[in-house]
């Protein structure tokens, strides 16, 4: 079957949603998602959403900027972070227009806390001089991702617009550098449609589920990151993936910076408030990768607790904040630790330990969203990305927190009024492939193979490994270990056998496909891991510890190259923004 | 521990009509989750088992399903909390139809929650570079019924729902509710008239089956009550 949409958004997180809110009414827009919109991933953030409001005090868009640009060890495009954090401030009030319903500060406004690595100059005429913490990422309680996926969701019905639920994207069809729309299957029935369209964005989230404790959805298979890499085109600096310092320990849920922003504070097994030997002046309010390791140096000194699981974790105690802060700004991490680890956090710390979060790499794009061919900066016609799945790339070699949520507002709108321009022009182009057949060649490949080996066991091969091998400390040994084992898995994953054989929503089929996504972007990170031969950001190398600006301020463009990974080199853009020692 | 769990089991390709299979788990842990007990079947015994998850903490609503009778989501539930001396008894949310094991088609559910314009509806254009000022104590009235995560359970479990299936139910009348006393919402009588008719709030019976259920632990009717009293208070 084959349908036609001038534009298919592939994704209903935030930023599909709020793309799919900006395509102009004249022309057709659907959006494809493996799951209904509301269970996106996006409803999992939760301590807030960032602009230089000023709400609470004062504040600017360029301290916002600068933060974001250090806190991306340098890796940022300077220029794409300006645009962001300018557009800040519209983005988060017009969402508060759209309907979110914000916490709110004593005058009525929306409600800004403090959170890791968002500061300002203690002097204004000193903007280089001592930076303190800064009140500047709004909320609601602490399920800010939570009321913006369904402010999205519901502005997106009251602009009615086309869902295609619980459907698995199986191709990506590129030809001549030309996108001309995705073959995907509906979960329900297993019928296979191509969507022919004029454009596609990509919106897909990251892919966290390559490690074994991770903060994300069971979705978070970097769909449309395989997509892109399986389609001969380029993945940006898969090696930064950001580990989240405060996981539950055990599960890998998210316990939000928020809590820390709230005056929660991290301490070892001694009771002693670790943090401030690695950041003297904003201390457990340092950004993730340095939280994140120093919780690991910690439990490697033999300062940590060991679980009855034969893991390591610290503690994040928010006792001493009191039954009525926790209870009405930080409700449900709270109640998390309650729920799945019978901890009562107004008595008692919670175990936490680092949790893979986010992918600050991923599909290249330019700030209007359009798909980079390669790193010279030629673009793909008519394929754009933004979120997680996109790296533009405003989060460098580590995203802040609270950064997620603004780029997944501002660039899903930007992506929607490019995609709107380019519409303008536009035509649907002749497919020459046959990519129905390929879909349906590809499931019955999976359907009818009668090998061995088992999706489950070689899944849990890859994120255990991936775990140890290209965690929050990496080495060439371990690397290349992992790259080996890598060629083994996709070797095994083509004697992968299902029991499920029938049509009718097929979640082992689902998760096999998933599976093949998720050694794609291991590929491209583990490649990107090993060629990167310094430490900047989440991505730490034991034999090479110092961030090496000379080298590599570069972004890492890797292709899959049938096999054997390439990666090219594109220099960071930088604007006002002098590299520096990352102190805090 | 060991355990037992039963789950009624239906593939519309293979069966005639829905069947429960036990299947046996030994050496469990009481602090995992239901969700990961289905994993275990699926992954180690069965990966014909078909259910809904993604989230795994109760925030993307995805696996709600009917546990030893009462409606759960199943990555909420810990073994521990169970009566696991007797075989745990899982099926599909009620009052839905089935599309395969667990999974049921939600499609009635999501139509009843868009009919009743969940969304803000203004007239008054909002100040033009700032947000709508608004105070906390307002905007904290939302919170709890803005804290849904549309699982199904509350409206599948209400028996004014498994008697009428045009009833609105209560998933769609707490968004109502989270839009009615929005201060900044102008709809007024427009999303009102919907839900004062016979499928709409008044069908509710106030038999407390949504609060029991719902696993944000939301006071369900108490904000249907809210909505009864706005309108039957309102000028006609």
């Amino acid at each position: 079957m084959v349908k036609n949409y001038d534009v298919i958004i592939i994704g209903a997180g935030g930023a599909g949603l709020r793309a799919a809110v900006e395509i102009p009414k004249e022309y057709s827009c659907a959006v494809l998602s493996k799951v209904f919109p509301p269970r996106s991933h996006t409803g999992t953030a939760q301590g807030g959403v960032c602009a230089a409001l000023g709400n609470m005090e004062d504040d600017s868009w360029e301290n916002h900027a600068f933060d974001t640009v250090k806190g991306s060890d340098y890796l940022g495009d300077q220029d794409a972070i300006e645009t962001m954090c300018k557009d800040a401030i519209r983005a988060v009030i017009e969402l508060e227009h759209m309907g979110l319903p914000f916490s709110r500060n004593e005058d009525g406004k929306i409600a800004q806390r403090k959170f890791g690595g968002h500061t300002k100059p203690e002097d204004p005429n000193d903007p280089y001089g001592k930076r303190i913490p800064v009140m500047r990422a709004c909320y609601s309680a602490d399920r800010t991702g939570h009321v913006m996926l369904q402010t999205l969701y519901e502005n997106c019905i009251k602009n009615k617009v086309d869902f295609y639920s619980e459907f698995f994207v199986t191709d990506l069809i590129v030809e001549d550098n030309v996108c001309k729309g995705v073959a995907a299957f509906d979960i329900a029935t297993g019928e296979v449609t191509v969507f022919h369209a004029k454009a596609v964005m990509l919106a897909t989230g990251g892919y966290g589920r390559v490690f074994r404790i991770t903060s994300n959805a069971h979705v978070g298979t970097g769909d449309g990151t395989a997509l892109v890499y399986r389609n001969g085109l380029p993945l940006e600096d898969m090696e930064f993936f950001q580990f989240h310092p405060t996981g539950l320990w055990r599960l890998g849920i998210l316990v939000s910076e928020a809590a820390r922003g709230e005056g929660g504070i991290l301490k070892n097994k001694d009771g002693e408030r670790f943090m401030q030997r690695y950041a003297p002046t904003v201390m457990d309010l340092a950004p993730r990768d340095m939280v994140s390791r120093a919780i690991i140096s910690e439990i490697r000194e033999g300062r940590g607790i060991k679980g009855s699981d034969g893991t390591d974790y610290v503690l994040l105690d928010v006792s001493h904040l009191g039954k009525k802060v926790i209870d009405e700004k930080l409700p449900e991490i709270t109640g998390f630790a309650r729920t799945y680890l019978g901890v009562e956090p107004t008595k008692e710390p919670i175990p936490i330990q680092p949790t893979a979060h986010y992918a600050m790499g991923g599909i290249p794009a330019n700030v209007n969203c359009e798909v980079l061919a390669d790193e010279k900066g030629n673009t793909v016609k008519g394929l754009y990305a933004a979120g997680e799945c996109a790296c533009v790339s405003v989060h460098g070699g580590n995203r802040l927190g609270t950064n997620s949520l603004l780029d997944i507002v501002v660039f899903g709108r930007r992506g929607g009024k490019a995609i709107g321009e380019f519409l303008k022009t536009a035509e649907h182009a002749e497919i020459k492939s046959k990519p129905e057949e390929k879909t349906k060649e590809k499931m019955k490949s999976v359907l009818d193979n009668t090998g061995t080996e088992k999706v489950y066991k070689l899944r849990t091969e890859l994120q255990e490994w991936m775990m140890e091998k290209c965690g929050i400390f990496r080495n060439e040994n371990d690397l290349k270990a992992m790259v080996d084992k890598l060629v083994e898995l996709n070797e095994r994953y083509k004697s992968i056998s299902i029991e499920d054989k029938g049509t009718v929503f097929n979640t082992d089929l689902m998760e096999a496909l998933e599976l093949e996504n998720l050694l794609a972007n291991a590929e491209a990170t583990v490649h990107g891991a090993l060629n990167r031969k310094e430490s900047r950001g989440a991505h730490t190398r034991e034999d090479f510890p110092k961030r090496d600006d000379d080298n590599w301020m570069k972004h890492s463009f890797i292709f899959e190259n049938g096999g054997s990974p390439e990666i090219k080199l594109k220099p960071v853009t930088v604007t006002k923004y002098k590299p520096m020692e990352r102190k805090y | 521990m060991d355990i037992t769990v039963r789950i009624l089991r239906y593939n519309p390709e293979k069966d005639d009509k829905p069947y429960f299979r036990e299947y046996g788990i030994k050496d469990v842990s009481p602090d995992l989750r239901l969700l990961d007990v289905l994993h275990e079947i699926k992954w180690n015994q069965d990966g014909t088992l078909t259910f809904r998850r993604s989230c795994a903490h109760g925030i993307c609503g995805s696996d709600g399903m009917k546990v030893n009778g009462k409606n759960r989501l199943a990555c909420s539930v810990l073994l521990k909390d169970l009566n696991l001396k007797k075989p745990v008894v899982i099926e599909p949310l009620p009052s839905m139809p089935i599309i395969k094991d667990l999974v049921v088609d939600m499609s009635g559910f999501f139509s009843k929650y868009e009919v009743i314009k969940p969304y803000l509806i203004t007239k008054t254009p909002p100040p033009p570079n700032s947000e709508r000022l608004q105070s906390n104590e307002d905007a904290e009235k939302l919170f709890e019924s803005a804290k849904c995560i549309l699982c199904g359970c509350c409206t599948t479990s209400c028996p004014s729902t498994w008697s009428n299936e045009n009833y609105i139910g209560p998933a769609a009348f707490l968004k109502a509710y989270r839009f009615a006393f929005d201060t900044r919402d102008e709809a007024g009588d427009e999303r009102l008239d919907i839900i004062d008719n016979p499928d709409g709030v008044w069908r509710c019976h106030t038999i407390f089956n949504c609060i029991e259920t719902c696993p944000k632990e939301i006071n369900i009717t108490w904000h249907i009550s809210q909505l009864k009293k706005r309108i039957s208070t309102r000028e006609i």
